[in-house]
């Protein structure tokens, strides 16, 4: 009998260390998003280019984290991308709020930022923001650029 | 002209006898884990032989793990700083390290670990009470051998493998930790932010633990399969152990492509 709760603890002990190991990884190394289905509301919003976003990719707002792209979808009337935004409850914004897709750092991933207009109705679930600017695609920053270049010596 | 065509029989001959035993012995591996699943029962109402097992298979395999882990992660550190400084992004050391570990390395390697230390021990024990009829005499006393030897050791290694899987990852982070901040000297505050930042409890995480719950239930049945089908001799338990080791080592990488597959696409 002694023998065996001796075992005991030794199994106690290696299900203590590796709850531990998971408390460990879930709360230090990861962090809890904090922003799940229920505590938050949707918004949608069109775009004539999301460029290189991806589904689960941030939104934030003054740089801070609210919310998460939750899917995107082509519009086959209007021809642009509907972008669905996932935003914590907690962070209401005004109806006129803009959107725009930007750039992390040079070589970041590419986000939605948001930017509080002066409405005084707040955003609802399923609504839709009505002023966005698409991401920057090089290609066509690259073609203007040249466009200007060409036209300059024409224009002295 | 006779001697090549009697050759070529027989090697058809081995090759047809080859597929039909590795299908003969599938089917009874199927139905050999639906006895153990329904024969799970009564080894959990008696939790005290299920206990013992992780005992066996858990405890016995923390140094291991532990070590194995912290190594890992030591090398992470430092690979992922010679590399990630030439982009002088060092920061982001902490980032690889802990997504490496719990997306890939730290379910892998922490089960392929518990194959070769757990695993064999399984099919040794069964195969050596197989081979001196042990099982034979426990059926013969009413005793279900499936419900009183296969299942508590099935339970055992299924309940450990993820809690071995989660230390191995915490300790290889540590490890990580250790080489690039202490040693080193990446920012402390920098390296533990931005991991914060990049890895999500219920995508990073939670993915890594199911990685680990399928590995530990697939690792488990290879072992207590193969100690239960052995040939009863010594050779067949010495065979039947390299057998596990194999199976189980081919499963767990075919498996985990699979299942990254299914779980990071992006």
């Amino acid at each position: 009998m002694m023998s065996r709760t001796a075992l005991d603890l030794w199994v106690g002990i290696f299900v203590a260390i590796g709850f531990a190991a998971l408390v460990f990884l879930a709360m230090k190394v990861g962090s809890f998003s904090g922003i799940n289905g229920s505590e938050s509301y949707r918004v949608e919003a069109a775009f004539d280019n999301i460029g290189g976003l991806k589904v689960r990719a941030p939104v934030k707002s003054a740089g801070v984290l609210i919310g998460r792209v939750q899917g995107i979808r082509f519009d086959t009337d209007s021809y642009r991308a509907v972008v669905q935004l996932d935003i914590d409850k907690r962070f209401e914004f005004p109806a006129d709020t803009s959107a725009s897709i930007l750039t992390s750092g040079l070589l970041g991933e590419q986000y939605v930022g948001l930017e509080a207009g002066a409405d005084v109705e707040p955003l609802k679930e399923g609504d839709r923001l009505m002023i966005t600017q698409s991401a920057v695609v090089l290609e066509k920053l690259i073609g203007q650029f040249l466009f200007d270049k060409a036209a300059e010596p024409a224009a002295q | 002209m006779n001697g090549l065509f009697a050759g070529l029989a027989a090697g058809l001959r081995h090759v047809g006898k080859l597929t039909i035993d590795g299908i003969w012995r599938l089917g009874f591996a199927t139905r050999f884990m639906f006895a153990v699943l329904l024969a799970s029962g009564q080894s959990l109402t008696r939790i005290h032989l299920t206990i013992r097992e992780l005992y066996f298979s858990g405890v016995l395999s923390l140094l291991i793990i532990t070590v194995s882990g912290l190594f890992v992660g030591l090398v992470l550190g430092l690979q992922g700083y010679d590399i990630l400084q030439r982009y002088g992004s060092a920061d982001a050391v902490g980032v690889m390290v802990a997504l490496s570990l719990l997306r890939e390395l730290g379910p892998v390697i922490a089960a392929l670990l518990f194959a070769s230390r757990a695993g064999s021990a399984i099919t040794a024990e069964i195969g050596l009470m197989k081979t001196t009829e042990q099982l034979k005499a426990m059926d013969m006393m009413a005793v279900n051998p499936i419900a009183r030897v296969v299942a508590p050791r099935f339970w055992g290694g299924v309940l450990s493998m993820p809690l071995l899987a989660a230390l191995f990852s915490a300790m290889g982070v540590f490890g990580g930790w250790l080489i690039t901040v202490v040693v080193i000297g990446v920012d402390d505050g920098a390296f533990w932010s931005q991991m914060q930042a990049a890895v999500e409890f219920d995508y990073d995480v939670l993915n890594g633990i199911i990685k680990s719950m399928v590995f530990g239930t697939v690792v488990s049945l290879i072992a207590v399969f193969e100690g239960y089908d052995c040939e009863p001799t010594a050779e067949g338990v010495s065979r039947a152990i390299t057998r596990t080791v194999v199976t189980s080592a081919l499963a767990i990488l075919a498996l985990d492509f699979v299942l990254t597959s299914f779980m990071f696409r992006g």
